[in-house]
């Protein structure tokens, strides 16, 4: 595929807040503009279809590629999701999300309506934010909209007519350069120069998801040594205010948010697990310690083969989602107002 | 875009031909958004317009039941590119509701990363996503005409930006290949650093709590904001003259063009960044210290300044069911019947609401949205207000309370607001005066937001003068420690980037039992209300005249697209809008906000 263009079709229609659109803005590795104008070698042509930077007005000019990828007319695309997908079998009309007016009628196009249209066709679904990947905020308990991820409405064996899985970057909001770096992967094996993109359990790519928020801590050293924050602006560990990190996937201490700026524990801010399958509720109400982390933190260092071995043990719990994310005209969430 | 001839009607004596125009979505927004129209070719004029957003998720529903420290967690997660308002807001309510004045580090710390929000999410705004409207291939394909003045027009500030014409401004806004987009990229890149460093991630920060910030106070904190910020500042003695060149041109370009997007001076603004020293965080003391916000919060109708007092704005707000897809809370129980000053709190207000939400078919004539109206009560008449995007009502309601005074960075006049940009490596120091405008439309709104930005950043200096204070002084703790009570109610004010946010909690046993955020967009974009008064949107783009030189067989509808803009819709909070035809306009709005 080294001289086709690749089609990226983004729907940011989901039950979502926009914030990953918003995020590859902020990208630098690669940046947008990189990756738009073909700034590093051996990428192909690419065309975004994604509604917050393009250039028409919207509209019938703005959809056409998605109603032609649906044609099977638009060959190869990667469809980029962008929110959870709301359950729209649990009411009798109406919507929770549209996206466009079908031809010919008055009526909205759903999320999930996109995703039966389009994904039969195409090459790779990237799904950008723990809303897209496993339902997340939206799909708290109690929600009224009966919100999943993608892996429980196509399955989370689903793979694309092309053999790949769907690929999960989790985050809330995911974290620019995880984004623009898988899409750029995506790219790099679309045009035959990467083998098939590697990717753990739950989808995530494995290179950036393969170690915990406390590895790459640099409050880590306070922890070997017992010295635990008693009190939010302290410069300790924080694992006994709330902080999950020993047992979250995630990147971001390491990486910092953006330049290398910000994070989460590293400057101050309590791991909520927000690139978790089990996010938000299983880590809610987030300020409390989490349950391990009286006895761990109390065994710190010495007795390291135990520790790992217990933190596996609630990694897997919380790498699995609440029982009510589903498919079905059955709303199993505790909301029973409909 | 959607077409389609609709059979001839008669307006008066004149024949018209309406035809029905959509754009659904609309591009260049944060969310979904659809715009129906009817256009009159022959009177070049809007003749009637529905704006939808379809997007229900249910933000207060499911925090009912659940811990009140994980609120500004939660509704941080409402917007994608202001989140941290959301967050920010809600540890106010939050502070207000547990008792805890935070340590003024951790004001200081809260300021300056909403700042860099400001800073970051105007720009991001005004040159990657409105700015296209305006760039050379948008305008060389809408208006011929005005591009070819644009060629011959000098700009009157080239030499401060460099750019010698009109025409070679709008080239450098041309997506991607354009010099200023770019660089507008890069800035939006370095502020979000900025933010970072105050509120640990964009857009969802990870460090603020109830009781203060987590992040610690320390010289390397404040330098690395600093030195960016003073890059930054480089960037506005540019960025504004520029923009005032390119909209200056536009009037004189196009004469009536002050008509786009125009509407009656409704502006409401709920203030920004507190005071420490004056900020208690309690409800009693509340007008005291809204006064002293560092941007101050007013209702300003026709020009003139109703109200800037925090209770009395808190007590006027109402919210009216619309034509959305709801069921009326009549019979439900009122949480707050009075509020802590002994005032009544109306049932319709944000602290006694309920969320029922029934899914139907969209329907124009009946319900067609999942947004209410929000409305402001003056005690005569429920006020349709607009927040202009934010920065323009801001500006209008800081000027004419007079009050701010940031050490000389930042000065109210009563007519103005004076702005003061030290030496930076480039240029020495420049002053700019934000004027309070003839009109309230299109250009103002967008002219508006690159002044805010520009006041942002003189904020910013006073914020680190204050912080380094601290610091130096040793006072370097920004959080204070805090208990949940078992009943409590809590209410959080301040500005989103596109304008008024509010917060309201009630606590019972411990638990949030009601919670309902109401921000901008909901605020602009609501549709006619009980009292058939219509929603903001609807005055703008009814009364836009077309000025668009292709006719109807290649209309692209700019004209509509730059009112729209220039209100900044972010869809995340929800649009809904029905203008009804011709002259009377039928609006249903309902912001997704208030259930998020």
């Amino acid at each position: 595929m080294a001289d086709t263009v690749v089609n990226v079709l983004w729907i940011p229609a989901g039950l979502s807040c926009d914030g990953d659109s918003v995020a590859l803005t902020a990208a630098m590795q690669p940046s947008i503009e990189e990756i738009a104008l073909g700034a590093l070698p051996g990428l192909p042509g690419v065309k975004f279809h994604w509604p917050l930077i393009e250039y028409s007005l919207g509209g019938a000019e703005f959809l056409e590629a998605f109603f032609k990828a649906e044609r099977g007319e638009l060959d190869p695309f990667v469809l980029v999701i962008e929110g959870s997908i709301a359950n729209e079998e649990i009411k009798k009309e109406g919507y929770f999300t549209g996206f466009g007016n079908a031809p010919g009628s008055d009526q909205p196009i759903t999320f999930s309506g996109w995703i039966d249209r389009l994904s039969p066709k195409a090459w790779a679904i990237l799904a950008v934010g723990t809303c897209a990947t496993y339902g997340g905020i939206h799909a708290m308990a109690g929600n009224p909209t009966g919100a999943m991820g993608i892996l429980d409405y196509l399955g989370w064996d689903w793979k694309s007519s092309h053999g790949i899985p769907i690929v999960c970057v989790p985050g809330c909001p995911i974290h620019p350069d995880n984004l623009s770096e898988t899409i750029l992967y995506l790219l790099w094996q679309a045009a035959g120069k990467a083998p098939m993109i590697p990717l753990d359990e739950a989808g995530r790519p494995s290179w950036l998801f393969g170690n915990t928020v406390h590895e790459g801590c640099d409050r880590a050293g306070y922890y070997e040594q017992g010295q635990f924050a008693s009190e939010y602006d302290s410069p300790k560990c924080l694992v006994k205010l709330g902080c999950w990190g020993p047992v979250v996937k995630c990147n971001v201490p390491k990486r910092g948010w953006i330049g290398g700026v910000g994070g989460c524990p590293n400057v101050g801010g309590i791991c909520i697990g927000c690139t978790m399958p089990g996010f938000p509720d299983k880590f809610m109400p987030f300020m409390d310690e989490p349950p391990g982390g009286k006895l761990s933190s109390t065994v710190s260092g010495a007795y390291g083969a135990v520790v790992k071995t217990m933190r596996n043990f609630t990694m897997a719990t919380l790498d699995k989602e609440p029982s009510w994310r589903h498919r079905g005209k059955k709303l199993t969430t505790g909301y029973t107002g409909h | 875009m959607a077409v389609k001839d609709l059979p001839g009607q008669t307006t008066g004596t004149q024949p018209s031909r309406l035809v029905e125009m959509a754009w659904d979505p609309i591009t260049r927004i944060v969310g979904s958004l659809g715009i129906y129209t009817k256009i009159d070719f022959q009177k070049k004029v809007v003749a009637e317009c529905h704006a939808t957003s379809s997007i229900f998720r249910g933000y207060s529903i499911f925090m009912k039941g659940k811990d009140p420290r994980d609120a500004h967690f939660i509704t941080s997660r409402i917007c994608g590119i202001c989140g941290d308002n959301h967050c920010v807001c809600s540890v106010y309510a939050q502070n207000m509701a547990f008792g805890v004045r935070p340590p003024a580090m951790g004001e200081w710390i809260m300021n300056l990363g909403e700042a860099a929000e400001y800073m970051f999410d105007h720009n991001i705004f005004q040159e990657n996503l409105v700015g296209v409207d305006y760039c050379e291939n948008m305008v060389r394909e809408t208006n011929p005409s005005v591009w070819e003045k644009a060629k011959k027009a000098e700009a009157p500030n080239a030499k401060i930006h460099g750019y010698k014409t009109i025409a070679d401004i709008m080239t450098s806004l041309n997506p991607f290949t354009g010099d200023f987009y770019r660089q507008a990229l890069v800035i939006s890149r370095y502020t979000r650093e900025m933010f970072c460093l105050m509120e640990g991630r964009h857009v969802h920060p990870s460090t603020l709590y109830a009781g203060g910030v987590g992040t610690v106070a320390t010289q390397q904190l404040f330098t690395d904001y600093y030195t960016r910020l003073m890059r930054y500042i480089e960037y506005m003695k540019v960025c504004v003259p520029l923009h005032d060149d390119l909209f200056d041109f536009w009037y004189q370009a196009l004469p009536g063009y002050e008509h786009n997007g125009e509407r009656r001076i409704l502006l409401g603004c709920w203030g920004a960044y507190q005071d420490p020293d004056h900020c208690d965080f309690t409800y009693k003391n509340m007008t005291h210290w809204g006064r002293k916000m560092f941007v101050t919060p007013g209702v300003v109708v026709d020009g003139k300044l109703v109200t800037n007092d925090l209770v009395q704005i808190n007590l006027g707000i109402r919210i009216l069911l619309g034509h959305s897809y709801y069921d009326d809370w009549e019979g439900e129980e009122t949480f707050v019947p009075k509020d802590p000053l002994g005032n009544p709190v109306d049932r319709r207000h944000p602290w006694n609401m309920h969320t029922k939400p029934t899914p139907k078919k969209r329907d124009f004539a009946n319900q067609y949205s999942w947004v209410m109206s929000p409305r402001w009560y003056d005690g005569k008449d429920h006020l349709a207000l607009d927040t202009g995007g934010g920065a323009i009502a801001r500006l209008w309601s800081t000027a004419l309370s007079g009050l701010v005074d940031m050490n000389g960075y930042v000065k109210a006049t009563g007519t103005s607001v004076q702005i003061n940009l030290p030496k930076s490596v480039l240029s020495g120091p420049v002053s700019f005066e934000w004027k309070v405008p003839k009109w309230s439309n299109t250009l103002e709104r967008n002219r508006a937001r690159t002044y805010f930005q520009a006041y942002c950043a003189a904020a910013a200096l006073h914020f680190l003068d204050k912080a380094f204070e601290e610091l130096n002084a040793g006072r370097t703790r920004s959080w204070e420690p805090f208990t949940v009570p078992d009943e409590a109610i809590g209410c959080g004010f301040t500005e989103a980037v596109r304008g008024v946010l509010s917060h309201h909690v009630v606590i019972r046993d411990g638990k949030i039992a009601n919670y309902h955020p109401w921000p901008p967009t909901p605020w602009n974009g609501n549709p006619r209300d009980k009292f058939g008064t219509p929603g903001p949107y609807e005055d703008a783009v009814q009364n836009t005249p077309i000025f668009e030189e292709n006719g109807p067989d290649s209309f692209k509808g700019i004209d509509i697209m730059r009112a729209v803009r220039s209100f900044d819709p972010c869809l995340p909070c929800g649009v809904h809008m029905y203008l009804g035809d011709g002259k009377t306009i039928e609006t249903v709005h309902s912001p997704l906000a208030p259930f998020g």
